[in-house]
């Protein structure tokens, strides 16, 4: 093994991580204000980028697909909890995980019946050669960690200083307190529900030019981003994007040097098993301290 | 004087449970008013049931004129009423900042705003050295003036207050009371208290409803219910 094929497998390992730390960091929004894992996220995310990709193939530029990709997540996202999930608020854990994997079936088999299942390319908006002529990056992977990183950067800059973000914090953290300074909670987490959506269409987009967008493009992906969620703490916002990249380059690694690539996907179930069973919490799950 | 808060024959129950019947009570604008009862009486159903808070009502509740049973919750917050509820209802997890920010998270004049967290560090200066701290690491006395300066960052006209000296050592009660009393005072603010300790309540408002399971049994000024026998022996161990 040279130095520079294993530098070379971490950073491919890094832009896949990429994709991994924006799903995860989607499943761990909408985990933290419902308690609920979305099986359904990858599935959301292959039909963000079937829609986006049908606007380019339609003549659309691709940032203004890509725009308008993201505009309707989101509002799918708001509506499939305002309309679909929110009957079920009160109702016991077995039945939202149905719930979730019927939304998944269907989206996928939505997304197979309108735009066929046959493995369609999809652009990068990046120019298709190494990056700044680095023998370890392609400017596809540099462009995915940027933006991953641009992303995230936004998403927490929103949460953090904007009065909406606060609400949308506080409605996670203690939904009839957040109702007893005026907050509108049902609303919040819709809003949650559209974000999170949002965050998968860039993923999605991501993931697509090197994946091959097919109705199941997703599904291997969201496996690792539960990995990540719950290596970084499902109860954690900054620790899903961490779980990402190292879930990433761990999972490259061992395909490239130890299991082979066949047994990549058996050992990311292998870590979501290993952080179950050894730490629930995961490496950054955060303990609320309380006095009383 | 006017009646800010007036409930009439209100009954509310959790699912099948009835917990209040009947109950029907006043808070005058500015007024100060403790609601007492021993454990299980329905107290805390009573401030539950103004906010609409998980529970179901039946009858009149009205404030400042107009009806509220049945509005959502954040909605009737929005109208003028503050809530101080039972556990405090911290966000634990959030700075103090974060907190006061968020009971200013209704307002609309944000210059006002910071005016006001000076207002309630007046009322209770140790906040402002917590101001970057998580909140579930104040003390217990603390985390109760966070609570209650939470709930004056909204302005609210009618403050609600579920058992403010819970838990906490008499001292620190007697400084809470001190400073609920300044600011009905001061800014004549109407408080309506739940209270389990009636020997502080009784000090503290100018009027008082006593419940017994679910309904109001007596009400009066603070001398005419502490003269009342069986009130002494229940509540003051006389």
């Amino acid at each position: 093994m040279t130095m520079q094929a294993f530098l070379h497998q971490v950073m491919a390992g890094l832009a896949s991580g990429a994709i991994y730390a924006a799903v995860a960091l989607a499943l761990v929004m909408i985990f933290k204000a419902t308690h609920q894992v979305n099986f359904a996220q990858g599935e959301l995310a292959v039909f963000s980028t079937y829609v986006a990709l049908s606007l380019i193939q339609r003549g659309l530029p691709y940032g203004a697909a890509l725009a308008i990709s993201l505009v309707v997540s989101f509002l799918a996202g708001v509506a499939i909890e305002r309309v679909i999930m929110r009957p079920f608020k009160n109702a016991p854990e077995v039945t939202s995980v149905i719930v979730f994997i019927g939304l998944l079936v269907s989206i996928n088999g939505l997304a197979g019946w309108k735009f066929t299942s046959s493995i369609q390319q999809f652009p990068s908006p990046f120019p298709d050669r190494a990056w700044y002529s680095s023998t370890y990056l392609s400017a596809h992977e540099a462009g995915t960690i940027c933006v991953t990183l641009c992303v995230l950067g936004l998403v927490f800059a929103f949460f953090r200083f904007t009065r909406l973000g606060l609400a949308m914090r506080a409605a996670a953290e203690n939904p009839r307190s957040s109702r007893l300074v005026g907050i509108r909670v049902g609303w919040m987490l819709a809003l949650g529900w559209g974000l999170a959506a949002a965050l998968g269409a860039v993923a999605g987009a991501m993931a697509a030019p090197s994946l091959g967008l097919e109705p199941n493009m997703m599904a291997s992906v969201l496996l690792y981003a539960f990995a990540a969620a719950l290596l970084g703490g499902i109860d954690n916002p900054w620790g899903a994007p961490i779980g990402g990249f190292l879930v990433g380059v761990f999972i490259n690694l061992a395909g490239a040097y130890a299991v082979g690539e066949q047994l990549k996907l058996p050992l990311a179930l292998a870590v979501i098993v290993g952080v179950l069973l050894f730490k629930p919490s995961g490496l950054f799950g955060r303990t609320i301290v309380v006095r009383v | 004087m006017t009646a800010l808060l007036e409930l009439r024959g209100v009954d509310a129950s959790y699912g099948a449970t009835a917990v209040l019947r009947g109950v029907s009570l006043t808070v005058e604008d500015g007024g100060m008013v403790a609601l007492l009862g021993a454990n299980g009486a329905g107290k805390t159903t009573t401030l539950r049931a103004i906010c609409n808070m998980d529970i179901q009502t039946r009858g009149e509740i009205r404030f400042a004129g107009q009806r509220i049973d049945g509005v959502a919750t954040e909605r009737i917050v929005r109208r003028g009423i503050g809530h101080v509820p039972e556990g405090r209802g911290t966000f634990l997890g959030m700075t103090v900042e974060d907190n006061l920010r968020l009971g200013a998270y209704l307002r609309r004049d944000h210059a006002k705003v910071g005016a006001d967290v000076e207002r309630v560090f007046g009322y209770f200066p140790v906040l402002r050295q917590r101001l970057q701290q998580q909140a579930g690491t104040l003390s217990g006395g603390e985390q109760q003036m966070l609570a209650i300066a939470r709930a004056l960052m909204s302005r609210p006209r009618l403050l609600l207050l579920d058992e403010p000296s819970f838990g906490l050592a008499p001292i620190i009660v007697q400084d809470i009371f001190k400073i609920l009393r300044a600011i009905n005072h001061e800014e004549k603010m109407a408080m309506l208290v739940v209270e389990q300790n009636a020997r502080l309540a009784l000090d503290l408002v100018h009027h008082v409803f006593l419940l017994e399971t679910g309904r109001v049994v007596a009400s009066g000024s603070p001398p005419q219910i502490a003269a009342d026998e069986s009130v002494q022996r229940a509540y003051l161990g006389v």
